[in-house]
């Protein structure tokens, strides 16, 4: 037992986590914590605005695979966490929140929990549906083991975003404070052993599929199962698609490579799916823009549903064999069994069928010759970026050419808000994932109207040291929507013209970063590879046309047999 | 699919505040029904039994008590075998009753559904009745041409038969 406060009791917890950095930004209600943060040798790096610092712990925790921590004031400043904290919970990602909060008590002011106090918001009410969980501590005492508790919960099962809502008044109490490692969680015991049946039926329709296909999900990647997969792939020669979330698990480059599948897939990914008669999906929970409308979407296969999480099986596709444990794990089992019972595959049927099909669409997705389009500028970026460089994306039109046209190797190098579509995520990402791997290029995918949402993060960047790149895919458009208005509601643009404004070069300037403005695809080579040498957060303005679309395309509402290729 | 149907869901939970809003909040999100919900202390002073009883079909109810387990604070869910459960309900029925006909034809219905008069004022009498929901609703209808005032249910709480018991260390 040691005698400290509220908030030393919460840095001393937070060292026994291994925490290093902590994005956030001060206020009222957090200030005795961040008194005793000043000298505890955590890195504190003031973001501009709040959902920017969960941002930056979502990327920090995805480029890393440690989780990521976001603090705030009370009020507006966890409201603003808000965005960010939902983000994290749609992409499984351990992103750790501290909220200061108005005092549980106070005997003389109203200035506590109940009275709407200044700057008070439920903030556990708030973010109930949008944490893994979430918990106000009302005494000082309990904070090491709710802290202990909090990333628990984020790093293990299914990862995802918890909440610690902070009284001032606890901060500052001051109590006996106990540490330990010990975790009781008597309604969480996640289960990471494949059952040995279910493994064994999986095993059966593996061997005894003419077309099997692996549907690999952003779980691959969380549960570091990428050589597994890759093993057990080559072994059966069975070709790899990934959903949106699990680019990057599985080598682009590779020829059993299929690239993403659903609304903006690959046509041979889109197409050989809906050929296969074994499906072996891991890690995923078959968004609507993976599977396209649900009755259409592999009718003939056999489906082995890998997940760590009991409710994703079943939730919106019928499984015939379903296993709940780590995919790590299952796929190690899985081709240990399997090694045992068949030779090593060799060019089938079905793989000459995957080398045909990826070769016929090979020309579709060949962005021809025309100078500035940005197929072309993203393959131009993967030829000067190394096979570590880590890509975010913003959402959009701009996160799909990222999707479609810049090979990913390894997993953890592209990081894009896949479930929520938060436009502005890519920035902050991409500071919280330099942050992680100081010693990787990281470069932001932007479209200028997802850049705009939080720009003001390159003054964070500056003070802090933390240099990006930026390429701002600017058709001065909303793009995407801009898209879906040209081809479904008959060019009628309604709310998506952005013009002009701002002159990004000088934007950058004036937060004193570089600016650089881009007209050929040469000037773009030379610029970005300056870029990467810079010591300062480098925006590039690429002006691109916009009448741009991204193609293939799935309709929405439609199937994936309906995928439109330009 | 399966026809929709109540569902009795058992469970138990970590005995603190914001459980039942985290609980409720679930259903909410994901779209599903609660008929009703009856929450209770335990045998154990730290845990709370939550009795919910949910209209869907066998997948909908699959999916309630997957959402359900992966709520941190619920410990323990179980479905109930409605061929093998005990299910009980309260209800307090205010009803009009003012001249002395209708008081005693109210005293003997309640006499035969083995319910009790528990308030009595000179426009209404109050009673109380404990059994399954379809018992309380038959009451109830036998009450309606009287003029029912006032109603409040406690939704239905349930237990397995026999010796079998969900013990949580």
């Amino acid at each position: 037992m040691v005698k400290m406060s509220g908030a030393q009791a919460l840095v001393e917890a937070l060292k026994q986590q291994n925490v290093e950095v902590i994005f956030g930004i001060v206020g009222g209600a957090i200030i005795p914590l961040h008194d005793v943060l000043r000298d505890s040798g955590i890195r504190h790096i003031l973001t501009r605005h709040e959902q920017c610092a969960a941002h930056a712990a979502d990327g920090y925790a995805r480029a890393s695979g440690r989780p990521g921590v976001c603090m705030a004031t009370s009020g507006p400043g966890a409201t603003n966490l808000v965005t960010g904290i939902a983000n994290a919970y749609l992409d499984s990602s351990p992103v750790i929140s501290f909220t200061g909060q108005v005092n549980t008590f106070s005997a003389i002011s109203s200035y506590m929990i109940g009275r709407d106090a200044f700057q008070e918001a439920d903030i556990i009410g708030i973010t109930t549906p949008i944490t893994k969980y979430n918990c106000q501590v009302k005494k000082a005492s309990e904070i090491p083991k709710t802290v202990r508790l909090a990333f628990h919960l984020a790093t293990t099962g299914r990862p995802g975003p918890t909440l610690i809502d902070l009284p001032k008044n606890v901060q500052t109490e001051v109590d006996e404070m106990e540490f330990s490692d010990n975790v009781e969680v008597r309604g969480y015991k996640p289960k990471t052993e494949p059952h040995p049946i279910q493994v064994k039926k999986a095993v059966k329709l593996l061997i005894e599929a003419k077309r099997p296909i692996v549907l690999a999900g952003g779980g691959v990647i969380i549960s570091n199962a990428s050589p597994e997969l890759l093993e057990l792939a080559e072994l059966l020669m069975m070709p790899v698609s990934t959903t949106f979330m699990g680019k990057g698990c599985f080598p682009e480059n590779h020829p059993l490579s299929l690239g993403d599948v659903g609304m903006h897939g690959t046509c041979a990914a889109n197409k050989l799916i809906l050929e296969a008669d074994v499906l072996l999906a891991v890690g995923t929970r078959f968004s609507d823009r993976t599977t396209g409308t649900l009755d259409q979407f592999c009718p003939d296969a056999k489906i082995i549903h890998i997940d760590i999480d009991a409710a994703e099986i079943g939730k919106n596709v019928e499984v015939d064999v379903p296993i709940v444990a780590d995919a790590k794990e299952t796929l190690r089992v899985i081709r240990q069994l399997l090694v045992h019972q068949l030779k090593q595959r060799e060019n089938s049927p079905w793989f000459n069928r995957v080398k045909e099909l990826k070769e016929q669409f090979q020309s579709e997705m060949d962005p021809g010759d025309c100078d500035l389009k940005p197929p072309l500028l993203l393959k131009e970026l993967r030829k000067i970026l190394p096979a570590n460089a880590i890509l975010t994306t913003e959402v959009g039109q701009n996160q799909m050419w990222a999707a479609l046209h810049f090979e990913t190797y390894k997993p953890r190098t592209f990081i894009s808000s896949g479930g929520l579509g938060t436009m502005g995520f890519g920035f902050p990402a991409a500071l919280g994932a330099k942050v992680a791997c100081p010693g990787c290029a990281v470069v932001d995918i932007a479209g200028d109207g997802s850049f705009r949402m939080t720009e003001q993060e390159l003054a964070c960047s500056v003070t802090e040291k933390i240099p990006v790149t930026v390429i701002v895919l600017n058709n001065s458009m909303l793009g995407m929507v801009a898209q879906w208005q040209r081809l479904f509601y008959d060019r009628r643009y309604s709310a998506v013209e952005l013009g002009s404004s701002p002159d990004f070069v000088k934007l950058a300037e004036a937060y004193g970063a570089q600016g650089v403005r881009v007209g050929s695809l040469r000037e773009f080579s030379e610029a970005m590879k300056k870029a990467l040498k810079s010591e300062v957060t480098t925006v590039i303005d690429v002006p691109i046309s916009p009448e741009e679309n991204v193609f293939p395309m799935v309709p929405a509402g439609k199937g994936l047999k309906d995928t439109i290729s330009g | 699919m399966s026809k929709e149907q109540n569902h009795i869901i058992s469970t138990i939970v970590e005995h603190k505040p914001g459980v039942l809003y985290m609980v409720s909040n679930m259903f909410r999100r994901r779209g599903f029904n609660i008929e009703s919900i009856s929450v209770g202390s335990t045998e154990q002073s730290d845990l709370a039994r939550m009795t919910i009883t949910v209209n869907g079909d066998e997948r909908t109810v699959e999916q309630v008590v997957k959402q359900l387990n992966k709520l941190i604070d619920v410990i323990k869910v179980s479905r109930l075998d409605p061929a093998n459960i005990v299910t009980r309900e309260l209800a307090l029925i205010k009803v009009r009753a003012i001249d002395t006909k209708v008081r005693s034809d109210v005293i003997n219905y309640a006499d035969i559904f083995r319910a009790r008069v528990v308030d009595v004022s000179s426009e209404s009498l109050m009673v109380e009745i404990t059994g399954t929901s379809d018992k309380i609703n038959a009451f109830l209808d036998l009450m309606k041409p009287f003029g029912v005032k006032e109603v409040a249910r406690t939704g239905i709480t349930a237990l397995s038969r026999g010796v079998k018991s969900v013990k949580i260390e």
